[in-house]
């Protein structure tokens, strides 16, 4: 059945073809490349279900601390009008943009053992965050917040502001409000911004190895075996990635129609 | 009942005077059990009014219900009821949770607030809707939701904002008539926004008469009526109003003689324009005169055929002294 | 504008090559002499590459990297002229492609213990790694190879707490003082100069790391290439190696 609108413009369909093709090609080879029969084999190594693992669990770690700590920050960013406003919302964009690399140099002056809290932090508690499995959680908070907050903010502003109101002449208070009306209005956007940041956790490995290194069970992720991995044996290298790349399309494919459904 | 800060506990006069900067500067009393109509034309800040006394948005002056001075209380503590342009009824909860959001906010427990949710929503006649998302609703029937919703809190003035707009005129009809019955056993002080004519006629105590900001006239649907002192008013119960000087006079459609030559008699009572509209109203053929000032007359066909008074049509209109009703045209 | 001298082994890979402008400089160099080097070999190279630019009137552009990863892209035919790598698995697979030329070792490397300034762990020895936050090259990177066979020789026990990706990520962790002590080579402890505080470790000559060299079959200027050879053999690339920390072989 014909289009009433018309058919598609050239001049659009081209680029958006070329668009899906740079991004599908790769997977695609790394498809063709792997070898399938070795596959079961690589399933079994230590190294690979310790890092599996590790990679899932930090990334679910960090993003329940992006919900717990990002919400919040993102109803106050879409709700409350205070001066600086913008420039609070800048400033949670600011890791967006950083280049891993440095987002890991940034979190080790920080709360590294000579960092700025971490000294402090080593000496009263006797615990530093690099080399440790928290430290992952850290940097992945860290990288993946802004995902979480900007999705958040979005998601809390476009809701229509008239149902907060309608909620405070029945005598709500604003965290009430909060739980009760904005919350659940803007429950989609929310989870999105939370498989964003989820995705980003899972894939983030730049900060993650120049602030905490790379052992095997503590804080040795997916991304950090794969690379090491490269190094010595190319095809394992790629099984691995594969391995990763069907974990998280299955979760993605897993959530999307349920949870990120159009409102 | 529950412990809202400013009691819903016995009905309480109503003595408001307030301004919302650049909308609307309002002042007017109303007893418990009265329900005043708030008309006007569009942007004449029936809306800001309300919005005002529910505390959505900023105001001067006072607005004291009982003991109590709104303007001073955040809007979740003061006990108003208002039901929303659009309903905005919680599109995520049912029916019944929506009525029973208020009193749930205010701490009744879950099923106490719904029970009497319950009890609400079978006095509106949609017990059987309790379990029906707002999207599954009709009209009418979200509109008697949000109504229910708002009462459920038990407040002590009630603010209606446009509850009839928009439904279909025979949903909007019975709407009426149970909005009349509710509001006759309510005893809270209600205000009634509307641009309907029959709202304010029919269901309301007092009406009061917004434009452009300020308080036009305010008085009983029949004095608003007879001698309405604005042209929207008159418009909207389909009477003719022309000033002259510091009087007012009315006369209704009927009492128009259209000639095409210009009459005899004294020069006050005509006029000569142009027709701008013909419509069928009732029996007769109402015809719209662009004059000074724009006129409304009703002919019979016959008379509309033989002068054929058609859109473009020079005409003269001309009332007898004796229909037409003059009244001083200042203050309330 | 001259392509940039000084950059981190790890940002070096991830730069687009293209950046660092091909023949359309304003030098007006005559030539141009691309080198795949392992990272150990950077501070080095970059010294010698000043005499040799000035000597030949070309432009030396380098790509350093791990020998493994190099290796690779020259068997794959990658443009370059010279590959030197730090050790011979990486080496033999370019030779197993036919890309290389003569293969010379020019240089050794033994393995260190490095603290950071001041040494603040107090550490000594091999021995007192045990209980220290420590780190060395992951085994699947020749230098971890070369920490896990100095290691064993010494029936060392102590588990590191982070296994890094190269040398230089290793040095970078204990120049920043996150660890107390790192498993690199000699060269890198001299490139670090007062950053860090160098310990030898006793017998680490059985764990010795050779640099080879070759020309690539894919180089367009194979005289000139072989020249670079020539450099690192001479008595002056000879006295720049060991200044770097490097042992003749």
């Amino acid at each position: 059945m014909r289009d009433p609108l018309g058919r598609p413009p050239v001049v659009l369909m081209v680029p958006a073809f070329l668009a899906t093709l740079l991004l599908v090609v790769p997977l695609v080879a790394m498809v063709g490349a792997t070898d399938w029969a070795e596959l079961p084999d690589q399933l079994r190594s230590e190294p690979l279900r310790q890092a599996l693992w590790l990679s899932l669990t930090t990334s679910t770690a960090a993003t329940f601390i992006c919900l717990v700590l990002g919400l919040p920050l993102a109803w106050l960013l879409a709700r409350v009008e205070f001066r600086g406003r913008g420039g609070l919302r800048a400033v949670v964009t600011v890791p967006l943009v950083l280049p891993p690399v440095v987002a890991g140099i940034a979190l080790r002056t920080a709360f590294g053992r000579t960092g700025v809290i971490g000294e402090p932090l080593l000496a009263l508690t006797g615990f530093a965050f690099p080399f440790t499995t928290a430290g992952v959680v850290l940097a992945h908070v860290f990288v993946a917040m802004p995902f979480v907050v900007i999705a958040m903010e979005g998601a809390l502003r476009s809701a229509d502001k008239e149902y907060d109101a309608a909620a405070a002449t029945l005598g709500a208070t604003r965290w009430t409000t909060f739980r009760r009306v904005s919350v659940p209005l803007a429950l989609p956007g929310i989870l999105a911004g939370l498989v964003l940041g989820w995705a980003r956790s899972l894939g983030e490995f730049g900060a993650t190895i120049t602030f905490n290194g790379n052992y095997p069970g503590v804080t040795q992720t997916m991304p950090n075996l794969i690379y090491v991995t490269r190094q010595s044996d190319q095809d394992a290298a790629l099984a691995l990635s594969m391995v990763m790349l069907i974990v998280s399309i299955g979760v993605l494919l897993a959530l999307r129609d349920r949870w990120l459904g159009t409102p | 009942m529950s412990e809202a800060p400013n009691g819903t506990g016995r009905p309480a006069n109503l003595d408001v005077s307030v301004r919302v900067a650049n909308r609307v500067e309002a002042a007017f009393t109303a007893r418990p059990g009265e329900v005043l109509a708030v008309i006007g034309p569009n942007g004449a800040g029936k809306s800001s009014l309300v919005r005002a006394l529910a505390g959505l948005v900023p105001a001067e002056g006072h607005a004291r219900l009982g003991e109590v001075d709104l303007l001073q209380v955040p809007a979740r503590d003061r006990a108003v009821g208002l039901v929303f342009q659009g309903q905005f009824l919680f599109p995520h909860l049912t029916a019944l949770a929506n009525v029973a959001f208020g009193p749930r906010a205010r701490g009744t427990p879950r099923a106490e607030a719904e029970a009497d949710a319950q009890a609400l929503l079978d006095r509106f006649g949609i017990g059987e809707l309790g379990e029906r998302r707002p999207r599954q609703l009709s009209g009418g029937q979200a509109q008697r939701v949000a109504i229910a919703r708002a009462l459920a809190t038990d407040p002590r003035l009630l603010l209606l904002d446009e509850p009839l707009t928009g439904l279909d005129i025979k949903v909007a009809m019975a709407l009426r008539i149970e909005l009349g019955r509710h509001l006759a056993s309510y005893d809270g002080v209600t205000l009634l926004v509307t641009h309907d004519a029959i709202d304010a006629l029919t269901i309301a105590d007092r009406v009061l008469v917004l434009d452009e900001g300020k308080v036009a006239q305010l008085g009983t649907p029949a004095e608003v009526s007879q001698r309405p002192r604005t042209e929207h008013v008159a418009r909207l119960v389909g009477l003719n109003v022309v000033r002259h000087e510091e009087q007012l006079m009315a006369f209704t459609p009927d009492a128009v003689v259209v000639t095409l030559q210009e009459p005899v008699g004294s020069p006050r009572f005509r006029w000569h324009g142009r027709v701008a509209d013909v419509s069928p109203h009732g029996d007769a053929v109402r015809l719209m005169v662009h004059a000074e000032p724009d006129l409304i007359a009703d002919v019979t066909p016959a008379a509309a055929t033989e002068l054929s008074l058609v859109p473009g049509r020079e005409v003269w209109l001309s009332v007898k002294a004796t229909a037409v009703r003059s009244y001083a045209s200042g203050g309330r | 504008m001259q392509c940039p001298r000084s950059t981190l082994a790890l940002l070096v890979l991830l730069l687009p090559l293209a950046g660092c402008g091909s023949g359309d400089d304003e030098s007006g160099a005559q030539g141009e002499l691309t080198v795949l080097a392992a990272s150990s070999l950077t501070d080095v190279y970059e010294e010698l590459a000043t005499s040799f630019e000035e000597e030949n009137d070309v432009d030396v552009t380098f790509s350093f990297g791990s020998s493994t990863d190099l290796a690779e892209q020259a068997a794959d035919g990658a443009p370059g002229d010279v590959l030197s790598t730090a050790d011979s698995t990486s080496m033999q697979t370019a030779e197993d492609a036919d890309v290389t030329g003569e293969v010379v070792d020019f240089a050794t490397n033994v393995m260190v213990i490095v603290t950071p300034a001041g040494n603040p762990a107090g550490i000594e020895s091999l021995d007192d790694l045990k209980g220290a936050t420590w780190v060395r090259c992951a085994d699947e990177v020749p230098c971890g190879k070369v920490a896990q066979g100095v290691l064993e020789d010494n029936d060392i026990t102590a588990e590191p707490a982070s296994l890094e990706e190269d040398v230089r990520a290793t040095l970078d962790k204990v120049v920043s003082g996150e660890a107390d002590a790192g498993l690199v080579y000699a060269s890198d402890a001299v490139a670090a100069g007062d950053d860090v505080e160098t310990i030898e470790i006793a017998g680490a000559e059985e764990q010795l790391t050779t640099y080879y060299t070759t020309t690539l079959e894919q180089s367009e200027d194979a005289e000139l290439a072989q020249k670079w050879t020539d450099l690192l053999t001479s008595e002056e690339g000879g006295a720049a190696l060991t200044e770097a920390g490097f042992a003749l072989p």
